[in-house]
């Protein structure tokens, strides 16, 4: 065994390596067909553009994948987190203008700028919504020992229920400026979403890489049993997955909502627990649990958005959308297979050696 | 026996290697019709390497096999099974909730009118069975019998379906009692009269001896010779494994602490009664400071019940223990480990190894589990403490960052060791911690414990070897159906012992 591995090799045993290759080769298409996509222009004070926009669409898929990534990597899933956007959107656009029991109000109130709870408040609601959501998800699946998919399929159904008794079945449209910040607006030129995921990973990060947690989730999703012999309370590091999951899934819906400017129970951040499935795949961490990667899975959530957006730009229409995706599923999953990465491995081995040879 | 003409498999010349891990140079391996062929070797001798070679899972870079005098190139698992080649692994890779039969013909099952036809194939799978002289309802779910006949199903398996002539039997015995095993080797020579060759993987000397015809030793990837089993003394054996003469096992024996170092004032943990409804009758145990109590029994007998009960994995419902006098109420792997108690378990895989986790962060576990969430040893800290312990147990690997899954078995129990003693414990639990592990380093094992005996630890030791047991333990606790029957001080002979396990005394 060499100690000191070349750079290429190290690069290429890396967890964000395919990631990335599969992110350049979306780009590099978009730069032979849409050379205008890499346009980034100054509008009013702040960066607009394809790239932006990509940043900032993916900003909520960033976010879920987080919590995502920790929970599978406990070899558990959440299902639940599209329904918790909802929740949490929900509360949102119901907190700044309540109507207390079922006092009728006039739409003048509805639709004025102007809200009645103070905005931390909502925010602070908002977070501690999503947070009980992902609370009860913990309690059934480390205390209840239901399987995690059946768990958190619980909270998926009821969850969009629970969003709209909670708007009394309406889709509500916010009008309250300031709430828009999260979803449309900036600072120093770059969206507020961006930095809101910048905090998110680096108190995720901190927390999995400098505290023991992420040795303890990795344990758990490695061998549980041999967790539990070794003194690890397996279900607490499980019930923490899925509250941070929850807590993460309820800032992605505090910005989609500001950014639509609205909260609809039925479509708020739909789709949103397979997208989010779909990045922490790409990014290179196993259903199955055990090691993770925290970028990666950031990095998956932008190749979802590259390649949507690319779709659009092509001229996709909006419908065959899915289909287009579907080819990327296909892809990512061929190019993780056993057989193609042992192929490439020959491929790059082959290469190494005649390298060595020459020296 | 060695009649060339009589040859049923020739590799000549066998050399592999990976990156990092010990493969196999230039070795020569033959096996006779009607032979059976015993591969011995430490961990990480080659053995599997070459076994894995002759089924197909890995391709040499160079040498030849020869099977029946025809040189063949075997591509895959299925093509070595077309061949005749036929492997039954320690793990059976069965399905035990399905009847017997269906388990012999999985895959070959007799049709009639486009369904199975049940009839048939019991009968098939009877007469595959009785072949092997043994005659048992068929229709059984799998699972319903004991591990040794699962394993004489795979083999009637692999010799009816792959109509084997090269049978691989790999460690099959580490699971079976002694009765078990001497059913398998009734099987094994019955096959051997029937001129298959058979393979024979174990890390029992007693059974090589018993069943063996000749030995093939292997040593770091590279052949040692080969012997028939007769003119081949056990200790000379030992020794060429080692690559070295044996004074190890020697030593352990001389090791021991006498008897009068033992403080019998000191009381370090002492339960009365203790036990479980349903999966361990109440039983008394003291352990003192500087002691090795053994605990002897048969597989099944109560033993790992014991452990687990004293180190909270399971809640005893009756009775108390006592650590240095102080009762404990609460009772999990946690707050054990913050009295001070460790166990390493007994199934190393499933409870023991991280497997994808490094050695470095394996040794941590149960101590970062102690300092909690967030007091987090710094990766400096974790490596220092790692490299300690792997300079101190010996763990053979390059670096502290490789995954665990990839050592030997006996590293992987090192590993674990490390583990708890990195705790820093005042009772070490050892639930068969020399199990399926090389006599090297089950020597070390055994020296270690009686070192952490003399500095002041008290033990438990497991094993289902009497003699290790015997060897190393100042009192021995004999296990029977669940239940505690008998303390016994250290100088007990092994015949008391045998007579107690069985329930004759």
């Amino acid at each position: 065994m060499k100690e000191n591995k070349s750079l290429l090799k190290r690069f290429r045993e890396n967890r964000l390596f395919w990631p990335l290759v599969a992110l350049a080769l979306i780009l590099l298409a978009d730069a032979i067909f849409a050379p205008g996509f890499f346009k980034i222009g100054i509008l009013d004070g702040h960066l607009y553009g394809n790239l932006v926009d990509v940043f900032n669409n993916s900003a909520p898929l960033m976010l879920v994948a987080i919590g995502m990534t920790l929970v599978i990597a406990t070899g558990g899933v959440d299902l639940s987190v599209g329904a918790v956007i909802a929740i949490s959107a929900a509360m949102g656009a119901v907190l700044i203008n309540p109507a207390l029991g079922n006092r009728l109000i006039s739409n003048e109130i509805l639709t004025k700028d102007a809200t009645n709870t103070p905005l931390g408040l909502i925010v602070l609601a908002d977070l501690a919504a999503g947070t009980l959501c992902g609370l009860w998800n913990g309690f059934l699946v480390s205390r209840g020992k239901i399987q995690p998919m059946v768990a958190t399929l619980i909270l998926m159904v009821a969850g969009r229920g629970i969003a709209q008794l909670i708007t009394n079945g309406q889709i509500m449209t916010i009008y309250y400026t300031p709430y828009f910040f999260f979803g449309n607006g900036f600072i120093l030129g770059i969206p507020v979403a961006i930095y809101i995921v910048a905090f998110v990973y680096l108190i995720a990060w901190v927390l999995v890489r400098k505290t023991s947690i992420g040795l303890f989730i990795e344990a758990v999703g490695t061998n549980a049993k041999s967790t539990y012999y070794s003194g690890i309370s397996e279900k607490n590091i499980k019930l923490f997955v899925y509250v941070f999951c929850g807590f993460c899934a309820a800032i992605a819906g505090l910005i989609l909502s500001s950014y639509v400017h609205s909260a609809d129970g039925n479509n708020n951040g739909l789709n949103y627990e397979l997208d989010a499935i779909l990045a922490v795949v790409i990014g290179g961490t196993l259903m199955r649990g055990g090691r993770f990667s925290l970028l990666s899975s950031v990095v998956g959530a932008l190749i979802i958005w590259t390649f949507t957006i690319t779709m659009y730009t092509f001229g996709v229409p909006a419908n065959a959308l899915l289909a287009g995706r579907a080819v990327l599923v296909l892809v990512v999953i061929i190019l993780y297979s056993d057989y193609a990465r042992r192929f490439m491995n020959r491929v790059f081995e082959r290469k190494g050696s005649q390298h060595g040879t020459a020296n | 026996m060695t009649n060339p003409n009589d040859s049923l498999l020739i590799m000549k010349g066998i050399s592999i290697t990976f990156p990092g891990v010990n493969a196999l140079q230039n070795v020569d391996f033959s096996l006779n019709r009607g032979e059976i062929h015993a591969l011995m070797g430490e961990n990480g001798a080659g053995k599997s390497t070459l076994i894995k070679i002759l089924t197909g899972v890995e391709h040499p870079d160079s040498g030849s096999i020869e099977i029946d005098g025809k040189l063949v190139q075997v591509r895959s698992p299925q093509h070595s099974q077309e061949i005749g080649i036929s492997t039954v692994y320690q793990d059976i890779n069965l399905c035990t909730n399905i009847s017997v039969a269906e388990n012999i013909m999985l895959g070959h099952e007799p049709h009639r009118f486009g369904s199975i036809d049940q009839r048939k194939m019991n009968g098939f799978a009877r007469h595959a069975l009785s072949k092997l002289d043994i005659d048992i309802d068929v229709t059984q779910p799998l699972g319903n019998y004991s591990v040794a006949i699962q394993q004489m199903v795979a083999i009637a398996r692999s010799l009816e379906i792959a109509s084997a002539k090269i049978l691989i039997l790999d460690e099959p015995t580490s699971s079976l009692d002694v009765n078990e095993a001497n059913q398998l080797f009734n099987v094994m020579r019955k096959l051997k009269g029937e001129g298959i060759g058979i393979i024979f993987i174990t890390h029992f000397l007693d059974q090589v001896y018993q069943v063996s015809d000749r030995i093939t030793v292997l040593r770091n990837g590279m052949l040692v010779g080969t012997f028939s089993t007769a003119s081949l003394p056990r200790i000379e054996l030992i020794a060429k494994m080692l690559g070295r003469t044996i004074t190890e096992l020697d030593q352990v024996s001389k090791a021991k602490v006498s008897g009068e170092k033992v403080d019998t004032q000191e009381c370090m943990l002492e339960a009365e009664g203790l036990g479980r409804t349903g999966s361990l009758d109440g039983f008394d145990l003291k352990l003192h400071a500087n002691e090795v109590v053994g605990i002897a029994g048969l597989l099944g007998s109560g033993r790992t019940e014991m452990a687990n009960l004293l180190f909270g994995i399971d809640t005893p419902d009756k009775g108390s223990l006592k650590l240095k006098s102080k009762r404990v109420d609460r009772f999990s792997p946690l707050q054990s480990i913050e009295n001070g108690i460790a166990l390493c378990p007994e199934d190393r895989k499933d409870e023991g190894i991280v497997g994808d986790l490094t050695i470095r962060e394996n040794i941590i576990l149960a101590l970062q589990a102690r300092l909690g969430w967030f007091k987090f040893l710094s990766l400096q800290k974790q490596s220092e403490i790692a490299q300690q312990y792997i300079d101190l147990l010996g763990i053979a690997t390059p670096s502290a960052e490789q995954l665990v899954k990839n050592l030997s078995g006996g590293n992987q129990q090192k590993v674990i060791l490390a583990r708890w003693l990195a705790t820093n414990p005042q009772i070490l639990i050892l639930d068969e911690p020399t199990r399926g592990i090389d006599v090297g380093a089950k020597a070390e094992i055994q020296k270690l414990v009686l070192k952490l005996a003399e500095e002041g630890i008290s033990c438990l030791f497991i094993s289902s070897e009497l003699e290790e047991v015997l060897r190393i333990s100042h009192r021995v606790a004999v296990m029977r159906d669940h239940k505690k029957v008998a303390e016994y001080p250290g100088d007990v002979d092994d015949q008391t012992i045998i007579q107690t396990m069985a329930g004759n005394l």
